[in-house]
């Protein structure tokens, strides 16, 4: 008995530097605005959080320790079972503690509400998203481009990514920048995004849609300046093909594909028309007017 | 419980309350699944899909009305019913059980032409997620209808075969609280479903 | 024709005869049922089986019962656990692991649907069954049929996510098959029918069970024993039993949209036609979320019990707790919407959603600092029972804590879908619920069963349970921060993921070790039974009704009406006859009206697993005639008047004679 306790508790030693040697963890590692407001949220929360649950797990093992059968040296009361001060405190003192959080909460969630703009005096950059069965599709409407798993934008320049689905449902997010938000078929999402540094960082989906998801990853690139944003605007112009509705139609098939891909231009109102397609009979992504989504690959 | 009775006379009572206050719990909770479908009415219902609405389909506001007005006559049959088992008068309930029994039927008679109308006109429930909930929440009254109207017969040929017993009056009192109930379900559906469509 | 009516979509290629992983298993399912069934054969047991158990309609058995197959639907949940754990601590870089994507999806979702519905669920209506009426003075439950009843259509449902193992596949959607992903246009095969109907035959098992548990303590308390002289275990389950009968008819509703968006093409949920796939999630989690209150509820209430007896103090707080209890049950209807704040929803719909679930955490952080204020100056005894609360009152603490970091929807958008959200609600649920349940079997145990379990091992099934809980848990915490997403089948070398998920597979394997101490524990403990009889009734000198009568208690329970005036009568009465020596005298008998055994539930629920299997394969004939069955039978129950009996009173004195002096034990 006494060695696995020992056991126990010495591997819980060895296992909370593991835990805290957290070089990875991109949550706490923001380089967006966003996520670093999420990053001291989430340390606020926990701070206030600890200030009872500390207490309440020392309290359990004193309690345990001090009035364990054996010790017949500690008061022993068998009917004493109400206090209108103790519990007037341990209903008093949580309420507090979650009145500040509520409030932290009230006025946070409206701050980093996903459809707000973000405050910059640059003009934002509009990137639409349309998750696929696996990958995800970003159109470049004022470039008039569109890529395929990869997606590049200014750094300091606030990105409106406005998100849908031809596919089941999916939660877009890029860890380091951020807060996800889902992507669903027929419905149009917003998300406000800005990166604080250059850098290469991950996306990916993070709602289970099927088979193929644990690939549905992309690259997100925040360039240094905006000139070499624009250079890249160009050499996607001048490299990939036209993004029809006929190519989207392929596109659209299921497909664990996850390579990058170049359109040197995106049909007009596409994005609209893969929202569309969900709503109204006899849009032009349908090939026939009773047309469901597309069948999975199985 | 008839059999051993009589040993001990309040186990019956005991019984009784029992059963009815679980029925009213049972009720309870069928109230929450038409909540469930009148809720998902209520997100659909302007979900058409470029397809017929709710003013479409119900224009026909006094065939509805017709019917609930049949439909809630028979609650007050079923009443008669009751009250003459209660009288224990035989003839009467057989009478007013088989009056009510009958106008269900003319009712679900109703119910299904207008569902036949609609399919017949190509308004199926494959159409939209409007219809889909309109023929859901609708069917599933009839289905509970339908049972009811079962659950009559069941009641019948039991009541011919043992006459008037504390179970046989348990049951017919459950009878007749889920009956009214289907009353409410459908004063609701007539208002939400039919009224608001028509407006 | 004749072959498409009687099998529908069923061919032999069903079977997956190439898997070796799926073919091992049910191999070694059906080894188990032919090991059951010889043994049946060689010692005779048919009859036995039948009498005793399968048409008992007594709450104790059918209480055992539902433990049966708890731990039965516990190893089968724990093996997917276990596969997902190897899967995800091997599939890194170029290796893909063993299983693939289509596999892998069916496991994790197996084991949500499995440890949600028919170990968790099963188990706390095991010990609710065996417990309410014995600690409220009744004889039985309202319904004995009905209550055979919920039981048979559970295991229904269980059989049918057996089955789905060697014929044909699961689903690959998730335990809750969010739609589209799980409409017909994205999951063709017969997975998401095996869930809807294995859910709904156990849902409305679930729901009967509730309805009969909630009028069982309303009607059937004994005199005296008023609400608020009710022992908190019975409190906390009429709480949960609320929780049920409201939200289980939107379970079964909701299933049964998805159910008539898949057979019937209707377009609730469907990504065209108007259909809103929100409102699946919006309605499957107003049923998902009073779900965890209904696990977690009576573990509180079997916490509170134990606390107060292996303290030997009065519960502290009675009436707060029974207050708080209340509070968490109205408002685990008001938060469900904390499941999808990433959806879209607007800012203040978000806060208040997010704050509605943070002041949960106020009544829950009473309880326990009740729990904690009855341990103060009380003479705390180290069984097994007791250290399951003590470490239930840290993880639990614990899991509470990150609940309500997620519940500010400006964290939650980043750690929602993470493990750290896995990290979390194990850290609830194994912490609350199973460390609870846990707890409630070992107290109970010699109630059950007239011996008490082994401690020793007990003991060391717990050190692992909890050290394996840590270890396995705690660095998924750690992963979510790392931004691991959920599910995921495979995961690339530079994302640094791999040691934290070796070191999560070890706390799985720690875990197993748990489990199979509990099985040894078991085995040894029957062996033993003879040494660890208990004589008395009370082993642990506890304080309700429940220890009043023999162990096991006869068929009848309480061969007079008990009548209380207090909330600890056993611990009452104890001291009255300590302090004067008084003794009752010799009580006089009645006769007593018990239910008569049935075989309804059974065929009921045997037909409902054939009417769900045909449903699920389209097959019309079977499905058509069991479904015709199903309704004769009902009617056939209703037509039976003859469903109950009186035992003398002088066989009643017979058999309190025998147990008194340890005859008939």
């Amino acid at each position: 008995m006494v060695k696995l306790r020992n056991i126990f508790f010495s591997t819980v030693a060895l296992a909370l530097p593991l835990l805290l040697s957290g070089c990875n963890a991109v949550v706490l590692n923001p380089k967006g605005v966003v996520a670093v407001d999420e990053k001291h949220l989430l340390i606020t929360a926990l701070l206030l959080m600890l200030t009872i649950v500390l207490p309440v797990i020392i309290l359990t093992a004193v309690i345990s320790r001090r009035y364990r059968a054996s010790n017949k040296e500690a008061k022993y009361s068998p009917d004493w079972s109400h206090s209108y001060v103790l519990e007037a405190i341990w209903w008093g003192v949580p309420i507090i503690i979650i009145s500040i959080l509520a409030t932290i909460t009230w006025i946070s969630t409206h701050h980093l509400d996903p459809h707000r703009p973000l405050v910059s005096d640059k003009k934002p950059l509009v990137i639409q998203v349309v998750a696929l069965q696996w990958r995800w599709l970003f159109i470049y409407p004022e470039q008039n481009i569109a890529t395929m798993n990869y997606v590049e934008f200014p750094t300091n320049v606030p990105v409106t990514f406005l998100i849908t689905a031809d596919a089941p449902m999916n939660s877009f997010q890029i860890p380091q920048l951020g807060g996800q938000i889902y992507a669903m078929a027929g419905m149009q999402t917003q998300l406000h995004l800005m990166a604080n540094e250059p850098g290469i960082y991950e996306g990916r989906s993070v709602n289970f849609s099927g088979d193929g998801f644990t690939g549905m990853a992309f690259t997100a690139t925040a360039t240094p300046s905006e000139d070499e944003f624009n250079q890249w605007v160009t050499t996607v112009k001048s490299s990939g093909t036209p993004l029809t509705f006929d190519a989207y139609k392929q596109l659209a098939k299921p497909s664990e594909d996850v390579s990058v891909q170049n359109y040197s231009s995106a049909q007009n109102a596409l994005f609209d028309n893969i929202i569309m397609k969900f709503m109204m009979p006899n849009t032009p992504l349908q090939d026939s007017p009773a047309n469901l989504a597309p069948a999975s690959s199985n | 419980m008839t059999d051993t009775v009589d040993t001990n006379a309040h186990h019956h009572e005991d019984d009784g309350s029992k059963v009815i206050f679980g029925f009213w719990i049972f009720i309870l909770t069928s109230f929450i699944s038409f909540a469930t479908l009148f809720a998902t009415y209520a997100v659909l219902h302007n979900n058409t899909y470029g397809g017929i609405g709710a003013q479409d389909v119900l224009r026909r506001l006094s065939y509805a009305l017709l019917q609930s007005l049949i439909f809630l006559s028979s609650s007050f049959t079923l009443g008669l019913a009751i009250i003459a088992y209660k009288k224990g008068l035989s003839d009467k309930v057989k009478l007013w059980m088989t009056v009510t029994f009958l106008i269900g039927l003319l009712f679900i008679g109703l119910e299904f032409r207008e569902f036949a109308r609609l399919v017949h006109d190509g308004n199926t429930w494959q159409n939209s997620a409007f219809l889909s909930s309109f023929f859901t929440l609708v069917g599933f009254h009839s289905v509970n209808v339908i049972v009811g109207l079962l659950w009559m017969i069941v009641l019948m040929i039991q009541f011919s075969m043992k006459g008037f017993t504390a179970t046989m009056q348990i049951r017919f009192s459950c009878l007749g609280l889920f009956w009214d109930f289907l009353n409410i379900i459908w004063i609701f559906i007539f208002t939400i479903v039919y009224l608001m469509g028509a407006i | 024709m004749l072959e498409q009516l009687l099998f529908g979509k069923l061919t032999l290629d069903a079977i997956p005869y190439q898997n070796p992983i799926i073919m091992g298993a049910g191999g070694f399912m059906v080894l188990c049922a032919l090991a059951v069934i010889g043994a049946l054969f060689y010692f005779k047991r048919w009859t036995w089986l039948w009498k005793e158990w399968l048409t008992s309609v007594d709450h104790k058995k059918i209480g055992i019962m539902y433990i049966i197959l708890a731990t039965i639907m516990l190893l089968r949940g724990f093996s997917d656990a276990i596969m997902m754990r190897t899967q995800q601590a091997i599939a890194v870089g170029s290796n893909m692991g063993y299983l693939p994507p289509e596999h892998y999806d069916q496991v994790f979702t197996a084991h949500g649907v499995i440890m949600i519905f028919f170990m968790a669920t099963a188990l706390v209506f095991g010990l609710v069954n065996i417990i309410v009426p014995l600690q409220i003075g009744a004889r039985d439950v309202a319904y004995p049929y009905l209550n055979s009843l919920s039981f048979w259509l559970t295991v229904s449902g269980a059989a049918l996510v057996m089955v789905c193992l060697v014929v044909g596949d699961f689903a690959a959607t998730g335990w809750l098959a969010y739609p589209p992903l799980s409409e017909l246009a994205y999951s063709p095969g017969e997975g998401v029918d095996y869930y809807l109907w294995a859910l709904t035959l156990s849902g409305v098992g679930t729901l009967i069970g509730g309805i009969n548990i909630f009028v069982t303590i309303i009607k059937m308390r004994c005199p005296g024993m008023t609400l608020m002289k009710m022992p908190l275990f019975t409190w906390s389950v009429l709480c949960s039993m609320i929780l049920v009968i409201v939200s289980f008819p939107i379970l079964n509703i909701t299933l049964g949209m998805l159910f008539l968006d898949r057979f019937f093409g209707m377009h609730f949920f469907t990504a065209g036609f108007g259909g809103n796939a929100m409102m699946y999630v919006n309605l499957i989690w107003s049923w998902g979320h009073p779900e965890v209150y209904i696990l977690v509820l009576p573990a509180f209430g079997i916490y509170s019990e134990i606390v107060a007896t292996f303290c030997k103090k009065t519960l502290f707080g009675y009436t707060a707790m029974v207050w708080a209890t209340i509070a968490i049950a109205f408002l685990s209807f008001t938060v469900w919407l904390h499941h999808f704040f990433t959806m879209g929803a607007g800012a203040n719909v978000n806060s208040a959603f997010g704050i509605a679930t943070m002041i949960i955490s106020v009544p829950t952080g009473v309880k326990i600092f009740n729990w904690l204020a009855t341990m103060y100056q009380g003479r705390i005894t180290f069984t097994t029972p007791m250290m399951w609360t003590i470490a239930f009152l840290v993880t639990f603490s614990i899991g509470g804590m990150t609940g309500v970091l997620m519940s500010v929807p400006g964290v939650d958008f980043q750690v929602h879908n993470s493990v750290f959200l896995i990290a979390h609600f194990h850290n609830t649920i194994i912490g609350g619920v199973v460390f609870g349940l846990f707890a409630g079997y070992s107290y109970w145990f010699p109630k059950m069963f007239g011996f008490t379990l082994n401690e020793r091992i007990g003991k060391y099934a717990f050190w692992c349970w909890v050290s394996g809980f840590y270890i396995a848990f705690m660095p998924l915490y750690a992963l979510g921060l790392m931004g691991m997403t959920r599910r995921l089948n495979h995961y690339s070398e530079a994302s640094g993921f791999h040691p934290y998920l070796v070191v999560a597979m070890i706390g799985a394997f720690i875990i197993f070790c748990g489990i199979a101490l509990q099985i040894i524990q078991l085995i040894v403990s029957i062996k033993q039974r003879k040494q660890n009889r208990d004589l008395t009734g009370d082993p642990w000198d506890a304080r309700t009704l429940e220890w009043s009568i023999p162990s096991p208690p006869p068929f009848y329970n309480f061969a007079i009406d008990p009548v209380v005036d207090s909330r600890d009568p056993f611990w009452v009465e104890k001291q009255k006859q300590h302090e004067s020596g008084y003794v009752a005298e010799k009580p006089h008998y009645t006769d007593i009206h018990m239910p008569r055994n049935t075989s309804m539930g059974f065929i009921i629920g045997l037909l409902g697993f054939v009417f769900g299997f045909a449903m699920v394969w389209n097959m019309v004939i079977p499905a058509a005639v069991s479904g015709i069955a199903m309704l004769f039978f009902i009617l056939m129950r209703m037509c039976d008047f003859n469903t109950d009996y009186y035992v003398k009173a002088a066989e009643v004195e017979k058999i309190e004679a025998e147990l008194s002096t340890g005859v008939k034990q």
